[in-house]
């Protein structure tokens, strides 16, 4: 398999009056084509901002990426005049963002919104583009196309205009799809219809898949291999079963370890990770997550753990990974 | 018989809430100068259920089908359109505003977003103090101090952050606010109204924890409206599940978990997604096709039949009541075993 996309130890900061924040400081990883892959963490540890930057949509001023180079198909995004980015947008790279509801523009026709990038991007013509709209709302399984063309984003409901979301997605056949929440606001037997359609199509159509979300149970199923952020960093990858099956990162653990799981028998206690998510402010010196790992020695105040291989295409930014690597062992044998 | 008949022979005093034939009913207007009724959303149609004393009770269920509205009606912050809601054998809707106010101390509400629950200018001594001074329960402002300040304590905050804004705690310590806020008055009854879905995962567990230390500390009664269902199970006693407006199914939790009754309360329960691509991957899914009906327009019958693959014709035709099918274990699905013969 061929690397479609490689990001090389991006960097995008937010100049602010209080200081500056390091959104991202610092990720590498690659997607290969075909290939699903998670960006997992909670809110600020950097993971939207990640993937605004790789389309370079972080709003300038207060954010910058300041160093790094994002290579899809052989070129660094990074570089491009603005003129090429924009064929790029929308074109070999789509985005869906996590509400379908405030993401389309209400005063747009379905139609209009459907055909608006086939047009500047395909050169097509209006009635081309309607029947091209016509299709891409069959493919993601919207009943009676031709009708709902004449909608506004109002007169559907949310799994219905993700629906579209990714229809528009879809619609100028990008080799990568970046999925921001795609899910998240959506209910619970609606998020499985509309991540398996994506799942689907991404299959059908050779499009990569960069799934972010907060939640781990998303993409457990859907991913192939998994990073996890925390701080602006990432912390973890692997694949999905070494990620879920034996973590090597404290905060992975401590994260899978936070949640109930209805497989399992209930426990008394939920045990969750102590403290706060650092202020990315006031970042402690050393590892971000010393503060509220079980593991921290002193080291881990002294100098921040570098992300090292720790298996076979897995590697952890944590000094104790090979303990939790054997614990992990242990507890499945 | 129907649901309320059979659940009242329940020993009174181990009843703290009793909702009886629950409706609420949203006029939906039109016309500019001359507004006329056009229609009525039925968020909450005909719901029956009791909570027990010191137990919690689960209210699970998709955005929409009436959980949040079903926990307003029993804090009368909505006034229901029909039936009754008894707190302790009072009925609070008959009750005026001011009998109200003063049952308001024993019933108390948690919200789900801790950002825009609370009133960004008030500080975090003021916003758990308020209630003190609504209800007129401190002596002086010494007593009040203190009282602020063991509340701070009492949900994990130090007592030095009472002059804090809201903007500056995270979203765990906002929704720690929010319990003290809530438990300032010493109440019995405390409705949950999804008070971990705003948090980020690592969070979750923390304040979870808290509302079960809590409560065992305080004998506290708690209707935890979520829709989160692996945290539903964790913390519920008992779980009921709505479904555009009514309670299909009300049950003991490992009872309904491990043998679900209703086909929605199934399909709910093998769309959550299970942390371990292993496990996931394995487990049987049955998907639901379509979206929730629209409240303004339920189906005829049962409300889930467009949606459900057991349907049949008599599930258009008739809405089916809930029934014991075993023992504790309430459905409202004709196709349930037992159903027929309870």
């Amino acid at each position: 398999m061929a690397t479609l996309l490689e990001v090389r130890d991006l960097r995008t900061y937010f100049f602010t009056q209080a200081g500056v924040v390091k959104a991202v400081d610092g990720i590498s990883y690659a997607l290969e084509e075909g290939e699903t892959l998670g960006l997992v963490g909670e809110s600020g540890c950097g993971k939207s901002v990640s993937a605004l930057s790789i389309m370079r949509l972080v709003p300038d001023p207060p954010g910058k990426t300041v160093g790094g180079e994002v290579i899809f198909a052989g070129r660094d995004l990074l570089k491009l005049p603005d003129s090429e980015i924009r064929r790029v947008r929308g074109k070999q790279i789509a985005m869906v963002y996590q509400e379908p509801m405030t993401s389309l523009n209400p005063v747009l026709s379905i139609e209009r919104q459907l055909t608006e990038s086939l047009e500047l991007h395909l050169r097509m013509t209006k009635a081309e583009a309607r029947r091209e709209a016509v299709r891409r709302l069959e493919q993601v399984r919207i009943p009676d196309p031709e009708r709902q063309l004449k909608q506004f984003p109002h007169q559907f409901s949310g799994g219905m205009l993700q629906r579209v979301m990714i229809a528009i997605a879809l619609s100028c056949n990008p080799k990568l799809i970046i999925a921001d929440e795609p899910t998240t606001a959506l209910d619970v037997t609606i998020q499985a219809q509309i991540l398996d359609l994506m799942k689907d199509l991404g299959r059908e159509y050779g499009v990569s898949l960069l799934i972010i979300t907060h939640n781990l149970g998303v993409v457990a199923r859907y991913a192939d291999r998994v990073n996890i952020m925390y701080a602006g960093k990432i912390t973890e990858r692997g694949t999905a079963r070494d990620i879920y099956r034996s973590p090597g990162h404290p905060y992975t653990l401590g994260l899978l370890n936070s949640v109930p799981r209805l497989d399992l028998p209930r426990t008394e206690k939920l045990d969750p990770i102590e403290g706060q998510p650092p202020d990315l402010l006031h970042l402690p010196a050393g590892c971000a997550f010393r503060e509220r790992c079980r593991f921290a020695t002193e080291r881990c105040a002294a100098e921040a753990p570098p992300l090292r291989p720790v298996g076979a295409g897995h590697v952890s930014a944590c000094f104790v990974a090979e303990t939790l690597l054997s614990q992990a062992k242990e507890r499945a044998a | 018989m129907t649901a309320v008949e059979s659940i009242r022979p329940e020993p009174a005093d181990e009843v703290l809430i009793e909702v009886k034939h629950l409706k609420m009913y949203f006029p939906v207007t039109a016309g500019v100068l001359v507004r006329h009724t056009v229609g009525q959303i039925k968020a909450v149609d005909d719901v029956s259920f009791v909570v027990r004393r010191g137990e919690t009770l689960g209210l699970v269920g998709e955005s929409g089908c009436g959980k949040t509205t079903t926990g307003r009606c029993i804090l009368q912050l909505h006034r229901p359109t029909a039936g009754t809601v008894l707190f302790d054998g009072k009925d609070l809707c008959s009750m005026d505003g001011r009998e109200l106010r003063g049952m308001r101390r024993h019933m108390q509400v948690i919200f789900q977003d801790p950002y825009s629950s609370l009133n960004p200018r008030m500080t975090a001594g003021d916003l758990v103090g308020e209630p003190l001074l609504v209800q007129g329960l401190c002596a002086d402002r010494g007593a009040h101090r203190e009282r602020v300040a063991e509340l701070l304590s009492l949900v994990g905050l130090r007592a030095s952050m009472a002059d804090r804004y809201p903007h500056e705690f995270s979203g765990g310590q906002r929704q720690r606010i929010g319990v003290a806020r809530a438990l300032a008055v010493n109440p019995q009854f405390v409705v949950c109204d999804e008070p971990v879905s705003a948090l980020d995962v690592s969070i979750q567990a923390q304040i979870v924890n808290l509302l079960e230390e809590l409560q065992e500390k305080f004998d506290l009664t708690y209707l935890f409206i979520a829709h989160d269902l692996s945290v539903v199970r964790h913390i519920s006693d008992r779980v009921a599940v709505m479904y555009l407006g009514h309670i299909v199914e009300i049950a003991e939790r490992n009872a309904i978990y491990a043998t679900p009754r209703h086909p929605y309360t199934t399909a709910l329960l093998s769309a959550v997604p299970i942390p371990d691509p292993v496990v996931d991957t394995q487990r049987e899914r049955i998907p639901l096709t379509g979206e929730v009906p629209s409240p303004l327009n339920p189906p005829s019958g049962c409300v889930f039949h467009p949606r459900c693959w057991m349907a049949t014709a008599a599930c258009r035709q008739a809405t089916p009541e809930l029934r014991e099918v075993e023992a504790g274990h309430w459905t409202a699905c004709i196709h349930a075993p037992g159903y027929g013969s309870a």
